[in-house]
């Protein structure tokens, strides 16, 4: 019997609430299920990269198997643009598979340190969301450990068990281990990104831009979070796609400069405490808006600039300090929600550095997907900040009567009361999760902090 | 679970009856995701009472449990009785006594009283609650210390070194607990109003059981590991530490 585990403690991607576990590392399927049969009575929880913010892939008291070590690619097939791989693959080793055969990731979250399995496991969406959806809609099949050792395939299609397929999709990791899945490439010309940037003084016009950049197949804004009076919610839209063979002849012919200098930064281990506060931060941001230009279009970019600009700076979450932080990510429906909750953000005037805002497509699926029509606003906020727990829980509440949501891959804090309120079919959910683990295999910290 | 910003689902309080650990408890209740108190105590009107009045601002299961620190032999049934309910998120020791003021010079019993329930009592319960702790892999152990562990005071120098062994305790045994999940919090409050003040005569930063009960919520949340209420009491405290013994014995503190 394999039985490499050892005890630590476990955060996530926030450093805040830590919980120790027994934690193992597979490097076979037999390991994985060897150690899942000798589950102790707090159950396991599978853990990839640890890039969610919050507690969901901790297990404290119980076992945590990280899937790291089973990271084959088992098939792949260029001509068909399918690639099938084992759950702990990151999708920054997808990615440079795929590239020397013209292929690309469908979707691929704002860091590509995050594994295969986690990316389902949340059902992650990229800047690409309002054209092509989350992860689950690329997926052909998957397989996953079930709760009594079998295996089981599952896709979307009628007699692959769509249900247990949808309810995996956000499921984070309650259904069982995904093991491995198949995932449908995207076809590319070259491996370069053509880039619009557009500046917007105030939120008005930064919404009709970021309508605008929608025709392009990947968009996303940054928001300025302090700025109050006329220039509130102030920002950035930038939208691309991936360049035409013209368009790099055209690049050639005028010579740009290479881009991605490749620097890589740390940020240093210590960080005085109060580093981040609201006059550096508003500071920063100023700078950061001034920066980026009125309006300039076509521009070349390398693709780990465009879609993971903070992988460039590691360890960067140390910045917060030993309290940590929060990520808060809703979704809401209307604009006159989103307005109220980023009037509720700079009235508290909590030091955030820029905040994502994203138009969503249509959802799918998955009962407990995130994704739904409307925008996304996704900010990190310093745990330390006086006021955070009131402040957010107000937003919940006003995000919850639009009948918006908040993503559990970064939730940390929410009220478990609500959570029947952001996953209105969480009923559904759960009945299917009675049906494929009745004894509760599958336990973490987030689904007892929720009593999911 | 406690969350992201130190806020439990559940909180323990052994001494179930000490306005300091009540105040605590409320100010936790405030964050708003409390579901499950336990008050271990001995039992009597007045735990009932506690009992009642948490039930007041907690939507959930309030529960009593006998307790009595003097009988360590009691001590694992109570820790079991604790914990029966499911995991706990905050564990506070609060119980304590002050002892007559003045009176123990001709009182040893009463003195081996104080030492027992204020230190042996809490290494006892300390020592299990960890153990709890550890298998359930997460939780914050809360303990009630004092400014008095800081140095020896002609007027309750038994007290205080009971508490300056209990402080000792707790340094040490978060210290040992690092890497298990659970954290060990030393509150070092000055003089409280409570009950167990009450009639004393006020010394200069006096405060009341809530600021100890918001200090210590902060410190969930922040994750500090030693809280002086009130704070300033820290840097007070580092300077009287260095005083000669007859200057130090001459201040009205
Ligand atoms: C800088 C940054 C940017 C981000 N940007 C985005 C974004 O743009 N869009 C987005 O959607 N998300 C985003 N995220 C969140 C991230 O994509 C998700 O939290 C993702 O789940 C992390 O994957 P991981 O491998 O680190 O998983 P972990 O954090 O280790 O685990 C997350 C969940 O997945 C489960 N899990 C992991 N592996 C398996 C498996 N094999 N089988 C079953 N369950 C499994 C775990 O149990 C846990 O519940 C971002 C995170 C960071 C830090
Ligand atoms: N007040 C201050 O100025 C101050 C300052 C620094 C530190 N502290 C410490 O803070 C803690 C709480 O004090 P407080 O101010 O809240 O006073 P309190 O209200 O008098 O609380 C004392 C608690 O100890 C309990 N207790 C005493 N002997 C016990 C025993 N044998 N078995 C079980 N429980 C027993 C009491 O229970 P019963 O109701 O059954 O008696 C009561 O719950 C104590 O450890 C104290 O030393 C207080």
């Amino acid at each position: 019997m394999w039985a490499d585990v050892e005890t630590s403690e476990l955060t996530g991607w926030g450093r805040t609430a830590p919980s120790a576990a027994s934690v193992g590392t597979p490097s076979s399927t037999d390991q994985l299920l060897d150690a899942v049969r000798c589950a102790p009575s707090r159950g396991v929880v599978a853990r990839g990269l640890g890039r969610s913010y919050g507690d969901p892939a901790q297990n404290a008291g119980g076992l945590v198997l990280e899937t790291t070590g089973l990271d084959r690619i088992t098939a792949f097939d260029p001509a068909a643009a399918t690639v099938t791989a084992q759950s702990g693959v990151s999708i920054g080793r997808l990615l440079s598979v795929l590239a020397d055969h013209g292929l690309f990731v469908p979707v691929t979250p704002g860091t590509r340190a995050v594994t295969l399995g986690g990316a389902i496991a949340a059902d992650v969406h990229g800047k690409n969301h309002h054209r092509d959806g989350s992860i689950g809609r690329h997926l052909e099949r998957m397989t996953i450990l079930l709760a009594d050792g079998s295996r089981r395939v599952v896709g979307p299609g009628p007699d692959a068990d769509p249900e247990l397929f949808w309810a995996t999709l956000g499921g984070m990791g309650l259904t069982g281990i995904v093991l491995d899945a198949t995932v449908r490439a995207l076809r590319i010309a070259i491996p370069w990104m053509s880039v619009d940037t557009r500046r917007a003084g105030n939120l008005d016009e930064l919404l009709a831009a970021l309508d605008d950049a929608d025709q392009r197949r990947y968009s996303v804004a940054w928001v300025d979070c302090l700025t109050t009076g006329r220039s509130a919610g102030r920002g950035v839209v930038t939208s691309g796609d991936h360049a035409a063979v013209e368009e790099a002849r055209e690049w050639r012919r005028r010579s740009s400069p290479d881009p991605d200098p490749a620097a890589r930064l740390t940020t240093p281990g210590w960080v005085p405490p109060g580093l981040l506060n609201r006059w550096t931060v508003a500071a920063f941001n100023e700078a950061w808006f001034r920066h980026a230009p009125r309006r300039r279009t076509g521009e070349r970019q390398a693709p780990s600039s465009f879609f993971h600009p903070l992988d460039g700076v590691a360890g960067w979450n140390g910045l917060y300090g030993r309290a940590g932080l929060v990520q808060y990510q809703c979704v809401v429906p209307d604009v006159s929600t989103l307005r109220d909750v980023l009037t509720g953000l700079r009235s508290a005037r909590t030091p955030t550095f820029l905040a994502v805002l994203k138009k969503f497509g249509p959802g799918n699926p998955g009962p407990l997907s995130f994704p739904r029509p409307g925008w996304t606003l996704a900010l990190d906020i310093p745990a330390s900040v006086d006021g955070l727990a009131a402040l957010l829980d107000r937003l919940d509440t006003r995000v919850a009567e639009a009948g918006g949501s908040v993503y559990l891959a970064k939730d940390s804090r929410m009220r478990p009361e609500l959570v029947p309120t952001f996953y209105p079919r969480l009923d559904e959910w759960h009945a299917l999760r009675d049906r494929v683990d009745p004894h509760r295999l599958w336990q973490s910290d987030l689904s007892r902090r929720l009593s999911l | 679970m406690k969350n992201a910003l130190g806020s439990p689902e559940s909180v323990a309080l052994v001494g179930g009856t000490s306005q300091i650990g009540l105040a605590i408890c409320r100010e936790l209740a405030l964050g708003g995701r409390l579901r499950r108190v336990v008050l271990a105590g001995r039992p009597g009107e007045r735990l009932d009472a506690a009992a009642r009045d948490v039930g007041g601002w907690v939507v959930g299961d309030v529960r009593t449990v006998d307790f009595d620190a003097a009988s360590t032999a009691g001590h694992d049934d109570a820790v079991a009785e604790i914990f029966e309910a499911g995991d706990q998120d905050v564990v506070v020791l609060a119980f304590g006594v002050l002892g007559a003021p003045d009176g123990m010079l001709d009182d040893p019993d009463q003195a081996v009283h104080v030492a027992e329930v204020n230190y042996v009592a809490s290494v006892s319960m300390g020592l299990r609650v960890a153990a709890s702790l550890r298998r359930q892999g997460h939780g914050t152990l809360v303990v009630l210390s004092s400014v008095a562990a800081e140095r020896g005071r002609a007027s309750n120098f038994v007290y205080g070194s009971s508490k300056a062994g209990l402080d000792t305790f707790a340094q040490g045994l978060g210290d040992r607990l690092v890497g298990t999940g659970v954290r060990v919090i030393v509150v070092r409050p000055g003089f409280v109003r409570t009950r167990m003040t009450d009639g004393l005569p006020e010394v200069p930063l006096a405060c009341d059981a809530e600021d100890v009960g918001r200090a210590v919520a902060h410190a969930l949340r922040t994750g500090q590991s030693t809280v002086w209420v009130p704070a300033v009491l820290r840097a007070v405290m580092s300077g009287l530490r260095h005083l000669p013994r007859p200057v130090f014995r001459r201040l009205p503190v």
